[in-house]
């Protein structure tokens, strides 16, 4: 709209500001109180000004932890949910790139089958097939280790689909050319194939390492000892139960710490995969 | 460098057939163009040369191996796409060096074949762009510098102009000449493009729904054209064809809807046969008695004029100099000579000789 009109801009600068407020007042009152003592936080109402514990609190829950509820420092809470989210991000787009290309670029039996049923898991959640993947999991003795965390949850209908429709774009003669000088089916894959990819990739990685890190349910199945539940799951059990007086100073930080990780991916990987899409042409 | 030979090389998908029985060899060095309308299996035909498309019946010999049954990385053939087929991501270099290296080829040895390719094509300059930095000629010819490097038995060519402005087009066709006389190498060109056919080629095949209508040289299929087809689709304008019947004495041709066309030479040996008499638009003549046309419009197109008319229902067109200009909707009365005339059979379209 070109429309100019004085209380229009006022309005929307309004509308604005207000979606701003809602979104960052929780964050910033997180932020504040991770820096103020327990009793601090809890009287009402909670003052709005920083206080002069931030860096003895982070202290603590990074490398002591906390002293109601879960006790296991956030540090190793930290490098768990990394470790998850980096293994669930390469670990889909490794298996995504794979069947996409199986699925584009070959001619096999049942083909169709197979696209169609990998398009069918699209419908279904984690959640519906969480308690036999449990089973699964349980029996091949998985409970409590990375690979329990990560398997279940690598392979991706919405991965594989994404890169199939990326590799129907790139024009057939690509591949003919390349089959002309000699490049076998993986060699095109790695020397083609992959980096042209590259802005796809970026995209899927910065999705599915969000989506990793926020993994709730199914570490909170998995995972029975202290020190290998991821961040998300570590709020939750420092929040002691019962009557238990709650350090909400050092849950906040913990809160922040969490938030801290998928900000920094989203930041690195929307440089790269801008610049990628300015770049890519086919 | 080698011969390609086809053995009726047939070719279908499903109970559809589109190439029906090919059976020729380009000789070793030589420069033939597959020309023909869209559709009428000749990049079918290249792509089976290449080994991207299965041979159906038939054998293809590059050299004395036949390769129905090898991979293309092993036919040793190059090819040239008409979207060019460049690797987005590497550079003029890499794109030109991808094939070498995975031939193994010593560093050394892919340095002296790039650089020299590129001095070759004028790429010097442009090595390490990547191929968006480049103009539609660049690009075009990067294709063909991968193709170069390889020194490869054979070139094959799908239509690697018709991606080019008009102007480009005529000057690369150029150059591809010039490469071809200096490297010699067989060549097998596919274009639906019958100026670019007749130029570039030694021999040509025409090609129609899968079938060679005719194999010779440029010279040879313009001024004696196989068929009906052949003769209606080299040359452009394309040859005037009237369909009818010859007289007893063999002195006149009566087109379908009883036009009289004086022929200047008996021609009793075809008499009374039902025929189609082909005239190419540069030997019919204003003034003469052959025949009449109805004046439609006049092309002007400098060096000469296209005189769109229409005779006995028939869409015709003769080229003259600029100094006839005839009114639309007047009569024009058109001579030729005998030797002009290109007889064919009304039923089986092919030439006859009279």
């Amino acid at each position: 709209m070109v429309e100019k009109r004085r209380w229009l801009d006022v309005l929307s600068y309004a509308v604005v500001i207000a979606g701003i407020v809602v979104i960052a007042f929780p964050v910033y009152l997180a932020l504040i109180a991770s820096t103020h003592t327990a009793e601090a936080v809890e009287a009402a109402p909670m003052s709005l000004i920083p206080g002069d514990l931030l860096i003895d609190n982070y202290r603590k829950v990074l490398f002591e932890g906390g002293d109601i509820g879960s006790r296991a420092p956030v540090g190793r809470m930290m490098l768990v949910s990394l470790t998850m989210a980096v293994g669930i991000a390469v670990g889909k787009i490794i298996i995504s790139l794979l069947s996409a290309f199986a699925i584009v670029y070959f001619r096999f039996p049942l083909k169709h089958f197979f696209f169609w049923m990998i398009f069918i898991t699209l419908m279904l959640p984690v959640e519906v097939r969480i308690t036999p993947t449990y089973e699964v999991m349980s029996d091949l003795g998985l409970l409590n280790t990375f690979p329990g965390l990560i398997m279940p949850l690598i392979a991706s209908a919405t991965a594989t689909f994404l890169f199939r429709q990326f590799f129907m774009t790139v024009p057939d003669e690509l591949a003919e050319a390349a089959r002309i000088d000699g490049a076998g089916p993986m060699r095109f894959f790695f020397t083609i194939l992959v980096p042209l990819s590259v802005t796809n990739i970026a995209a899927m990685f910065v999705i599915q390492f969000i989506y990793g890190w926020n993994q709730y349910l199914w570490p909170l199945l998995i995972t029975t000892s202290e020190d290998m539940y991821p961040i998300v799951i570590g709020i939750k059990r420092m929040i002691g139960g019962g009557d238990a007086a709650n350090e909400w100073n050092l849950i906040m930080a913990t809160a922040i710490l969490a938030m801290i990780p998928p900000a920094i991916i989203v930041l690195l990987m929307q440089r790269w995969f801008i610049k990628g899409l300015v770049e890519t042409e086919k | 460098m080698a011969s390609i030979e086809f053995q009726d090389v047939r070719k279908s998908y499903g109970t559809n057939q589109v190439v029906h029985g090919i059976t020729l060899t380009v000789a070793n060095g030589e420069f033939v163009v597959l020309v023909g309308p869209s559709g009428c299996g000749k990049s079918t035909l290249l792509r089976m040369v290449a080994g991207l498309e299965e041979i159906s019946s038939g054998t293809i010999r590059i050299g004395d191996r036949v390769v129905n049954d090898l991979e293309p990385k092993d036919r040793d053939c190059a090819m040239v796409f008409q979207n060019y087929a460049l690797y987005p991501h590497m550079s003029v270099y890499e794109n030109m060096a991808y094939g070498l290296k995975i031939r193994k080829l010593a560093k050394a040895e892919i340095d002296r074949r790039v650089n020299e390719a590129a001095t070759i094509l004028e790429l010097d300059g442009l090595l390490a762009r990547k191929p968006r930095q480049l103009s539609g000629g660049q690009r075009q010819r990067v294709a063909m510098g991968r193709a170069i490097v390889r020194e490869p038995a054979a070139f094959l060519f799908d239509e690697p102009l018709s991606n080019l402005d008009a102007k480009l087009r005529v000057q690369t066709r150029l150059e591809i000449q010039k490469l071809h006389r200096r490297l010699r190498t067989t060549s097998l060109y596919v274009t639906h493009d019958q100026v670019e056919a007749m130029t570039l080629a030694e021999r040509m095949i025409v090609m129609n729904a899968g079938r060679a209508e005719q194999v010779g040289t440029p010279d040879d299929v313009y001024s004696r054209p196989a068929t009906t087809f052949v003769a209606s689709f080299i040359g452009s304008p394309p040859m005037n064809l009237f369909e009818g019947r010859t007289s007893a004495d063999g002195r006149t041709f009566t087109a379908k809807d009883g036009v009289q066309i004086a022929l200047p030479d008996a021609v009793p040996a075809l008499a009374g046969r039902e025929l189609v008499m082909g005239l190419r638009p540069e030997h019919m003549q204003p003034g003469g008695r052959g025949l009449e046309m109805r004046v439609e419009t006049v092309e002007v197109l400098g060096a000469e004029h296209l005189i769109h008319g229409i005779v006995a229902g028939n869409d015709i067109i003769v080229r003259t100099g600029p100094q006839d200009h005839p009114a639309p909707g007047s009569m024009l009365a058109l001579g030729f000579t005998a030797r002009a005339v290109h007889w064919f059979d009304a039923t089986t379209r092919q030439r006859i000789d009279a």
